[in-house]
């Protein structure tokens, strides 16, 4: 068939289809028609291929060709793309799918708890027994700033003097700035073949036993630990939880297995974005915690029940939900 | 068609065939276009925060707080939110960059996610050099965060103009033409309309042993070869 006699058969398909695509690429509230896809798309992509199949072989001109192989992208692009559902999406991955993938990944979780909590509580116990050894995981500055945030005489623990007069809703943006920027960088630095997240963790764990070691031998037990009680559970086992995607990471780098390294690495992020998220989610729930009710000043009793209880219903979310009938895990 | 033997092409375009048995071809982007798209984000990013930290200083508390949750989410997610919805970040749609995956289909919610979040480990452990490095050592001129994700970053296709043919009398061809030879002709009459009359004719004058023809002459007898090709005898 001659080119001219093929586009003036097919032009009609071709504009169809082009006319399907705009109005597809437009945003979904733009959109001309209601339907999630035109029922006849797949249909018209099917033919375009076709006639792009044709027009190589048959070498028509090189516009034509090209013309038509944007029209086949375009269907491409828009037929094998995951659409909608977004809020369903978002509580279904908080009731199932994020519970499950901790379950899914618990030995790195273990590993990285073990990171975190190894060094915490040997320097913790260590800097109960020893003022000085604080010192030589931070800097005098620090000290002093973390000594005045929890002092007895300090009305509002919890916050440096200066920081006193910020309002719980400035600390709370400031929480969701520093805590979740800290737990998405732990997950990233683990494409540094894991050594990253591991450094991240083992440190963190440090600073966060140590001075909780150190401000318990000064004696500032009234002020610290009624104050991190309540956030406690969410945002440790959040940062651990980033750990464990920094290490699955870095398990793709370090070990593929019997897959090629970069499909691996590939592979092994995409089973980890789902607890970053997650993590994220909880992070930001403990900011909200630390800002709003950590710096409260309700009775201490009340905030070490409180923060028992997260602990409690944290870990029974955890363990259970998600769990299907079907007998997935 | 004779047997060429196909040596593996040195350009950046990189080829994925779809379920329908199409071959889509995708023009990578190179470090230099990359940075510059980088550099308009942000400068984007800049005056947002500057802006956004007028605002909001008149607000005291809560103000603090919208300030900082907007920090944080144009630190960490303003690339993602650019690219599920459009593909690109307004630097990008201004270098005419776009992100896909390695399949050519547009970046998910997940990939869009992982290539950012890792933007972290890109930056170490100054101004971006492990994600340079890994631009230049990667065959497709992925960043850490594009390998992880399994994303490239591809030019966008601009709009084509279909071009009608010059109209020419129809004139069958002296020779057998080859099916290489016949496309090339019809490309050629495609482009005449881009070309200025004198460099027609130089471009024509070069196959005057097959047309006989000098200057605008050739020209026509092409357009009039071209003609037959597309349309047939009329």
């Amino acid at each position: 068939m001659k080119q001219e006699a093929f586009e003036d058969r097919y032009q009609s398909i071709w504009d169809q289809l082009d006319e399907q695509l705009s109005d597809l690429e437009k945003f979904r509230l733009r959109r001309a028609s209601k339907d999630e896809l035109p029922t006849n798309l797949p249909q018209l992509y099917r033919q375009v291929c076709n006639h792009y199949a044709l027009a190589r072989a048959r070498r028509y001109s090189p516009l034509l060709v090209e013309q038509l192989h944007r029209l086949v992208l375009r269907g491409h692009q828009q037929l094998y793309t995951r659409r909608g559902g977004w809020f369903w999406r978002f509580l279904s991955f908080v009731a199932v799918e994020f519970p499950r993938s901790l379950r899914r990944n618990l030995s790195y979780f273990w590993v990285a708890l073990a990171l975190f909590l190894v060094p915490g509580l040997l320097l913790g116990s260590l800097c109960m027994l020893d003022d000085n050894l604080i010192y030589s995981v931070m800097s005098d500055a620090e000290v002093a700033k973390m000594e005045e945030m929890y002092r007895p005489d300090n009305n509002r623990p919890g916050r440096t003097i200066e920081r006193s007069a910020d309002s719980d809703f400035a600390m709370f943006g400031f929480y969701i700035f520093n805590n979740i920027g800290i737990g998405f960088r732990t997950f990233a630095m683990g494409i540094l073949a894991g050594v990253g997240t591991v450094f991240t963790l083992f440190y963190n764990g440090l600073v966060i036993g140590g001075v909780a070691g150190y401000l318990s031998s000064l004696g500032y037990y009234e002020t610290f630990w009624p104050f991190v009680s309540g956030h406690s559970a969410l945002e440790l086992t959040a940062i651990v939880i980033c750990g464990a995607a920094g290490l699955m990471l870095g398990r793709g780098v370090i070990a593929p297995g019997r897959y090629r390294r970069l499909d691996a690495i590939r592979l092994q992020a995409g089973l980890a974005v789902p607890l970053v998220m997650g993590a994220g989610l909880m992070l930001l729930a403990a900011a909200f915690i630390e800002a709003f009710w950590s710096a409260s000043d309700l009775p201490n009793m009340i905030k070490y029940l409180f923060g028992i209880l997260m602990w409690v219903l944290m870990t029974l979310y955890f363990i259970y939900a998600g769990r299907g009938d079907d007998g997935t895990r | 068609m004779n047997s060429v033997v196909k040596v593996p092409r040195t350009d950046t375009i990189r080829t994925h065939e779809t379920p329908e048995g199409i071959r889509l071809e995708l023009r990578l982007a190179g470090l230099i276009v990359r940075a510059c798209a980088w550099t308009i984000d942000m400068l984007i990013r800049f005056v947002l925060y500057g802006v956004i930290s007028f605002i909001f200083t008149y607000f005291g508390g809560v103000g603090t707080a919208v300030m900082l949750i907007m920090f944080f989410l144009i630190e960490w997610f303003y690339p993602v939110i650019f690219e599920i919805h459009s593909g690109a970040t307004p630097g990008k749609k201004a270098m005419g960059l776009v992100v896909i995956h390695d399949n050519g289909t547009p970046v998910s919610f997940s990939s869009s996610v992982i290539r950012n979040l890792l933007r972290a480990a890109d930056f170490l452990p100054f101004m971006y050099a492990a994600g340079i490095l890994s631009v230049l050592m990667s065959r497709d001129f992925q960043r850490l965060g594009d390998l992880a994700a399994g994303t490239l970053v591809v030019y966008r296709d601009k709009e084509l103009e279909r071009i009608k043919l010059p109209d020419a009398a129809i004139v069958r061809p002296s020779l057998e033409l080859s099916v290489e030879e016949q496309s090339e002709i019809i490309r050629f009459a495609e482009r005449c309309p881009q070309l200025s009359v004198e460099r027609q004719a130089e471009l024509a004058t070069q196959l005057s042993y097959v047309t006989g023809k000098q200057g605008t002459a050739a020209v026509q007898e092409l357009l009039g070869y071209a003609a037959w090709l597309t349309r047939g005898r009329g």
